[in-house]
């Protein structure tokens, strides 16, 4: 018996979301009494996962680039191999893409958007939002096996050192059935799915030529940029930066929102942050009764002081 | 009756001598986005009370894309759903927008798991090309449905689908990736989980008059479900904590700003 977690790596490095999962594991792991193994792709910083909970990891040379089938296959022959009873993974657009797959092949009850260690083990219960973040839902899982797909920052990272063992895992041959003719991808942005802080903005910034001091912004606090959806659906910016009920969920350390109104479909959307600041000209925007924090007043006076003040504190904090 | 014996006809699979695409659109009947969420029965259950019903989001932007497919490439399309007679009239305004057939599996939808298992069966008896569902429902949020069908048929599948393009037998699809997108390729048949892209917002067609006149004529088939066994149980809900009140800032003092930031939530 065995946790079996599946690790993520961005550009050679693990994923926070990768550790939050291990963390996870780790703590799934002593609920169950039994250990935990990691499933990692090309992996050279193993110590950082033992630091995690994790046991033993399971590494795979490959120099081939993410299929759903591959890795889900992967996934199949670790579990087998290491007797896993639960699997755990992130909330990530690829642990998103191979989840089902894997479900399906292990005939295993699959729970997505899990936001707390499971209450029970026997029964298997855990607490997952529901309603894109209106509510939460306590799910029972029958199967014998069980995959978790974690929220992003909810967990948290929790660090527990233990004694760690490498072993190399190879792959069987699989014939995809899906070919991978490009990806583009920026590589010197966050991505909102990793960012710690996300500054958003909406059609307070009245066009799409305003978007320097967002982006400037978001530069001086190493964060991801996003917009509300009516901007995304008037084209001032690409619909993988809409955040929302239909758009992508934010759940970050700090959320900005820049003349972002609050329509309950966007609030939903950004109700797992930790800290939300408000900045709108209009004091009777419903997004003041969501955040923590709030300034009423003009965008293009507020963002530059706040960019520039930002400046002057990085500075004296670095 | 003519119509309904056509159906009938295509729906086993018998009509495969021409060339068109069959396109199944899984269709999940959700809470309108602008609806208040509350539980009833002890928070056991969804409180319906004055909730309006839509057709799920990101079902109705592969809805509308199908629709495409059948105006340039002259797909047939039909909708699918899993639930009790209340979700009717969300079939009925797919039909509205223009699909030819819609079946109804009298169930109620508990788990995704035994939700995909009821299509599969369907998709499989209806011998179709293209398999589109949203990538998940803004209700349970389960994103499985799509997946699990694909694995089932041992079709292929492509998640948070935000372009198609098909040319006979083969597919370029474009899937969202967290920070990016990426192009793929592959054969029909495909299950794809849909999502805002496959067509703009401005796309989506309200039904017309006369598009809610034809849907009245249109099959609507009632099909019992099978015995599926639930993978997962709902046991209870909750609601978020309520919030504390907000703490408003200055325009003019930006420093105090930073320091709650800084000392207080310990965010920057």
């Amino acid at each position: 018996m065995s946790v079996l977690v599946y690790i993520e790596s961005e550009n050679g490095t693990f994923k926070k979301s990768a550790l939050e999962v291990a963390s996870y594991g780790r703590c799934v792991a002593n609920s169950l009494n039994t250990s935990l193994c990691a499933l990692v792709f090309n992996s050279k910083d193993n110590a950082t996962l033992g630091a995690y909970g994790v046991n033993k990891v399971l590494n795979v040379e490959s120099t081939h680039p993410f299929t759903a089938e591959a890795h889900t296959n992967a996934l199949k022959q670790a579990v087998d191999k290491e007797e896993s009873t639960v699997v755990i993974l992130s909330n990530s657009a690829n642990s998103k893409y191979l989840a089902p797959l894997l479900a399906s092949d292990l005939k295993a009850g699959y729970v997505p958007n899990v936001v707390e260690a499971p209450s029970s083990t026997s029964p298997f219960v855990v607490k997952r939002s529901v309603f894109s973040n209106k509510a939460f839902c306590n799910t029972e899982i029958s199967t014998p096996i069980k995959i978790i797909g974690i929220s992003n920052n909810a967990f948290g990272l929790v660090e527990q050192v233990v004694d760690i063992t490498t072993e190399a895992f190879e792959l069987e041959n699989i014939s995809s059935k899906i070919r991978v003719e490009g990806v583009d991808k920026a590589t010197d942005k966050v991505s909102i799915a990793d960012a710690d802080i996300v500054v958003s903005a909406g059609r307070g910034l009245k066009g799409p030529e305003n978007w320097g001091i967002i982006e400037e912004l978001a530069d001086v606090l190493g964060a991801a940029t996003a917009c509300s959806k009516p901007v995304s659906d008037l084209g001032w910016r690409p619909h993988s930066e809409h955040v929302g009920q239909t758009g992508k969920p934010v759940a970050t350390n700090l959320y900005i929102a820049i003349g972002i109104s609050g329509a309950i479909q966007h609030l939903a959307g950004v109700n797992s942050s930790k800290t939300k600041v408000v900045i709108n000209t209009d004091p009777e925007a419903p997004f003041f009764k969501a955040a923590d924090y709030g300034i009423v007043g003009d965008a293009f006076e507020v963002v530059p002081k706040l960019i520039e003040k930002l400046r002057a504190f990085k500075t004296q904090n670095a | 009756m003519h119509s309904k014996f056509n159906f009938f006809l295509y729906f086993r699979g018998i009509d495969k001598t021409t060339q068109t695409m069959k396109i199944l659109v899984c269709i999940s009947h959700v809470p309108d986005t602008t609806s208040k969420i509350n539980f009833t029965n002890d928070n056991t259950g969804f409180d319906t009370t004055g909730v309006q019903f839509v057709i799920n989001p990101n079902d109705e932007f592969g809805l509308t894309r199908a629709m495409w497919f059948k105006e340039r490439q002259n797909a047939t399309v039909d909708v699918v759903n899993v639930g009790g007679p209340e979700t009717e009239p969300t079939l009925r305004k797919a039909l509205a927008i223009g699909a030819d057939a819609a079946i109804r599996v009298n169930t109620p939808a508990t788990d995704g798991f035994a939700v995909a298992q009821e299509l599969t069966k369907i998709a499989k008896e209806g011998d179709y090309d293209l398999i589109i569902a949203g990538r998940e429902s803004i209700d349970y949020n389960g994103g499985m449905v799509p997946g699990i069908i694909a694995s089932n048929l041992k079709a292929s599948f492509v998640n948070n689908c935000i372009q198609l393009d098909i040319e006979s037998n083969n597919a370029t699809a474009v899937r969202e990736i967290d920070g990016g997108k990426e192009t793929l390729n592959t054969t029909l048949p495909l299950v794809i989980g849909g999502q805002k892209g496959l067509v703009e917002e401005s796309d989506l067609k309200i039904p017309n008059m006369r598009g809610i006149m034809m849907a009245r004529k249109k099959p609507l088939t009632v099909l019992e479900p099978n015995e599926n066994q639930d993978f997962t149980t709902s046991i209870s809900f909750e609601k978020p904590e309520p919030k504390g009140a907000i703490k408003l800032v200055d325009a003019e003092n930006i420093d105090e700003l930073i320091n709650l930031l800084h000392n207080e939530a310990k965010v920057i």
